[in-house]
């Protein structure tokens, strides 16, 4: 059955019109069962939200660029703060890392497709359905009369507020049901790595010569199954409760909002680790490539991953030290969460090591990756601030965490996203992205970002609280706000140059041959972009970097490698 | 590594394809079991009106038709692995059978729960999680059966062979993870929460 694809008709019959052709185009990306194509939806899907709900935190920072702003509703900004983090979250988070694992994994292990074809692209469109749903709150409802019916209970969607006599109207009926429609996407998705890497993998690869990046979906892939599935559950709940009437969080007839909370962490804190960790693999593949060294530490950098996965399943609790849990309970999830940073910090020493008395190469991927490194550094030790439970106290749900964790998730994961699509973009389209708008992409999106981020620790200490829809002007905000409403300006206008030169190489970008890098993984083998089969013969493989072996005979890895 | 011979590999073999994601999908399952079983445990005793656990019978009947599903569904799995198509369908029947006695004895106690001791799911915070629980259990029977009688109505055309061997055991390890959380739900449900 995986032998069973639609020959991809990229030379359309000589005879076809040109709207004809268009649609033959356009069906066989709708009918498509190929990795590589899924692979470009999901990111091309992704990149689109990642501009939608940019859009949403660009009306957000404008709101609060000054006191007293009436620049949105405080309906409207509700809704956008909502939708703003289950965008990026769900829309944006789970398609790169999903597209980025679609297209690579099967290349990387030197297989013809992922395990299974159909369930991939059966993935995909509810994953998009579900974006499409979540979205069409917008206009749904009453929408086009007054605010539209988006969510509009924060992306956490604490009870009881979500029940229906809090909630009346369909916002948070549409937070829910889109997001176990692409729930199931991301099931299916996930199951579909696993199969390939464990079942799919060319002759020789055995499972410690694999490329980092594709451990590391395997890892993400294994938390995603015991990560997303609690938050279906959690949902299924929530949609018992508002439509059969059920209790689960309805304090009044004994039920309880702390269950929500433990529910929902159970998958909010693994679900940054899902996210993170392919950012890791990313990095895991660019920095040695543009160091030229063996990546430093690879069984370290494997149990590495592995340990932050099963320590990141006990420590969700840290997201509710304010609840007033036992001491036992705030020690232990305090203690478990500083834990994480024991395997996170082997591997940003490995990544350092790999890069010591390298020959490095600054090309665009590589900036990235290096600002990620010392951007995870400060995300890491904030991280361990806010797990000290007293600290905690003091700046739960204030600016300080919102700095936090968009270190780890803009200033990490979108940088090494950043990363992984200047430097994959040359094998996915034969087309090399305009560095010079690269380096404008990247340093205006650097600087952006320590503009806003940075000064979002200050206001936090300072005692700004998180969702808010305004403020008075005598806090001693005024000015740092307006600092981080420019600096995130500064990030829309990088990211509309990468939109830029992502269209424009595509048209005008100069060819990238087979191995631009000259990198040592096996996608890089196969022709830009690589045909429908992947690979003319199947390769085998005898060390973890088999296209070193190839290019230097005299001196092959395996001779070395234990 | 090095131990491994690198090119005598002639029998480089990986595990099937599909058991692999069967096993991962049972993993995703069990976590949302998990949390479903757990909600029920920790509002054991917390409904504030209404009917108590005390009103539930022990289905020792349903569970009993259950779990000898698992039974007869490993003869099926051997029968087909020896290519004895019609053991095959006979064993494969018996369990869709019992499939649908525990289904049907679901529904008598559901029929009783509702119109005699007045509970529903609205009713009180132990209707909820009741029914919820023993509902997502049943739930996937349902979907279990359907993807049985799939494979019935092949088997009745001629169509399943002794090739499909694999696949059928693939679709059987849902059947038995089906019937291994019934043994929790019937413990956490009949057993510790009555």
């Amino acid at each position: 059955m995986a032998d069973q694809t639609f020959p991809i008709p990229g030379t359309p019959d000589v005879g076809l019109s040109r709207g004809a052709a268009v649609l033959e185009w356009l069906h066989s990306w709708v009918v498509t069962v190929d990795h590589k194509k899924l692979g470009i939806l999901y990111v091309v899907y992704a990149i689109f939200f990642m501009l939608v709900a940019g859009a949403e935190a660009m009306a957000i920072r404008i709101q609060l660029a000054i006191p007293h702003n009436h620049f949105l509703s405080p309906e409207l900004y509700n809704e956008f703060f909502t939708m703003h983090g289950t965008t990026m979250v769900f829309l944006v988070g789970m398609t790169f890392i999903f597209g980025f694992g679609n297209y690579l994994v099967p290349l990387m292990i030197g297989a013809r497709d992922m395990a299974f074809p159909r369930l991939n692209a059966f993935s995909f469109w509810m994953t998009a359905f579900g974006g499409l749903l979540l979205y069409y709150s917008f206009i749904g409802g009453f929408g086009l009369y007054g605010m539209g019916s988006a969510p509009d209970v924060t992306w956490w969607a604490y009870a009881p507020l979500t029940e229906r006599a809090f909630s009346p109207g369909h916002n948070t009926d549409y937070w829910a049901l889109a997001l176990i429609v692409t729930g199931f996407g991301t099931l299916g998705a996930a199951i579909n790595t696993l199969a390939t890497v464990f079942s799919m993998r060319c002759r020789g690869m055995t499972l410690f010569r694999m490329p980092l990046f594709v451990w590391l979906m395997t890892v993400t892939s294994g938390l995603t199954l015991i990560t997303i599935t609690p938050l279906t559950a959690a949902q299924v709940m929530l949609t018992i409760d508002r439509y059969l009437g059920g209790h689960f969080f309805d304090t009044q007839a004994g039920g309880s909002a702390t269950v929500w909370m433990h529910f929902f962490w159970i998958f909010g804190h693994p679900e940054v680790y899902v996210l993170i960790l392919p950012a890791f693999g990313i990095a895991s593949e660019v920095i040695p490539v543009f160091s030229r060294k063996a990546i430093f530490g690879y069984p370290a950098m494997v149990a590495a991953s592995i340990g932050i996965a099963f320590v990141s399943l006990s420590v969700w609790a840290h997201h509710m030290f304010t609840i007033g849990m036992t001491s036992v309970s705030n020690a232990f999830f305090a203690l478990s969460t500083m834990m994480v940073g024991i395997p996170t910090g082997i591997k940003i020493f490995n990544w350092i090591a790999t890069m010591w008395g390298g020959k490095i190469r600054f090309a665009t991927p590589m900036l990235f990756c290096t600002a990620f490194l010392f951007q995870f550094l400060c995300a890491g030790l904030t991280g361990i601030m806010l797990a000290v439970a007293p600290w905690n106290w003091q700046l739960h749900n204030s600016y300080f965490v919102i700095a936090h964790f968009h270190y780890t998730l803009t200033g990490s994961f979108v940088f090494c996203m950043f990363a992984g699509i200047y430097y994959w973009y040359p094998k996915v389209t034969g087309r090399m992205l305009s560095e010079t708008l690269g380096k404008w992409h990247f340093w205006l999106f650097f600087i952006g970002f320590h503009m806003t981020f940075d000064t979002m620790h200050f206001v936090g200490i300072l005692g700004m609280p998180r969702s808010i829809y305004t403020y008075e002007p005598d806090r001693g905000w005024n000015t740092l706000n307006m600092i981080i409403s420019v600096g995130g300006l500064i990030q829309a206008i990088a990211v509309l140059i990468l939109a830029w030169n992502l269209i424009d190489s595509f048209l005008h970008g100069s060819a990238a041959g087979n191995d631009p890098w000259d990198a040592w993984t096996l996608e890089w083998s196969t022709p830009s972009p690589p045909p429908p089969y992947n690979f003319a013969t199947d390769p085998v493989v005898r060390s973890r970097r088999p296209l070193w072996d190839i290019k230097h005979p005299n001196d092959p890895d395996w001779k070395y490698e234990r | 590594m090095s131990s491994i011979p690198i090119f005598a590999d002639e029998n480089w073999r990986l595990p099937s394809r599909g058991r692999v994601a069967m096993f991962s999908l049972i993993i995703g399952e069990s976590a949302i079991f998990t949390i479903f079983v757990v909600a029920y445990i920790y509002y054991i005793g917390r409904s504030t009106y209404g009917p108590t656990p005390q009103i539930l019978d022990v289905p020792w009947f349903n569970t009993v038709c259950l779990l000898s599903s698992s039974i007869s569904i490993l003869f099926a799995e051997r029968a087909i692995e020896r290519g004895r198509m019609r053991s095959f369908g006979a064993w494969w029947a018996l369990t869709m059978l019992l499939g649908i006695v525990f289904l049907a004895g679901t529904t008598v106690e559901w029929k009783r729960l509702i119109y005699t001791d007045g509970l529903s799911i609205r009713t009180n915070l132990f209707g909820t999680t009741f029914y919820s629980l023993v509902g997502l259990h049943a739930t996937h029977v349902v979907v279990g059966l359907l993807m049985l009688s799939l494979v019935m109505i092949f088997t009745l055309l001629g169509r399943v062979e002794q090739r499909h061997a694999e696949r059928i055991q693939v679709l059987s390890l849902y059947w038995h993870f089906v019937d291994a959380v019934w043994v929790v739900v019937f413990t956490v449900v009949y057993m510790v929460g009555r």
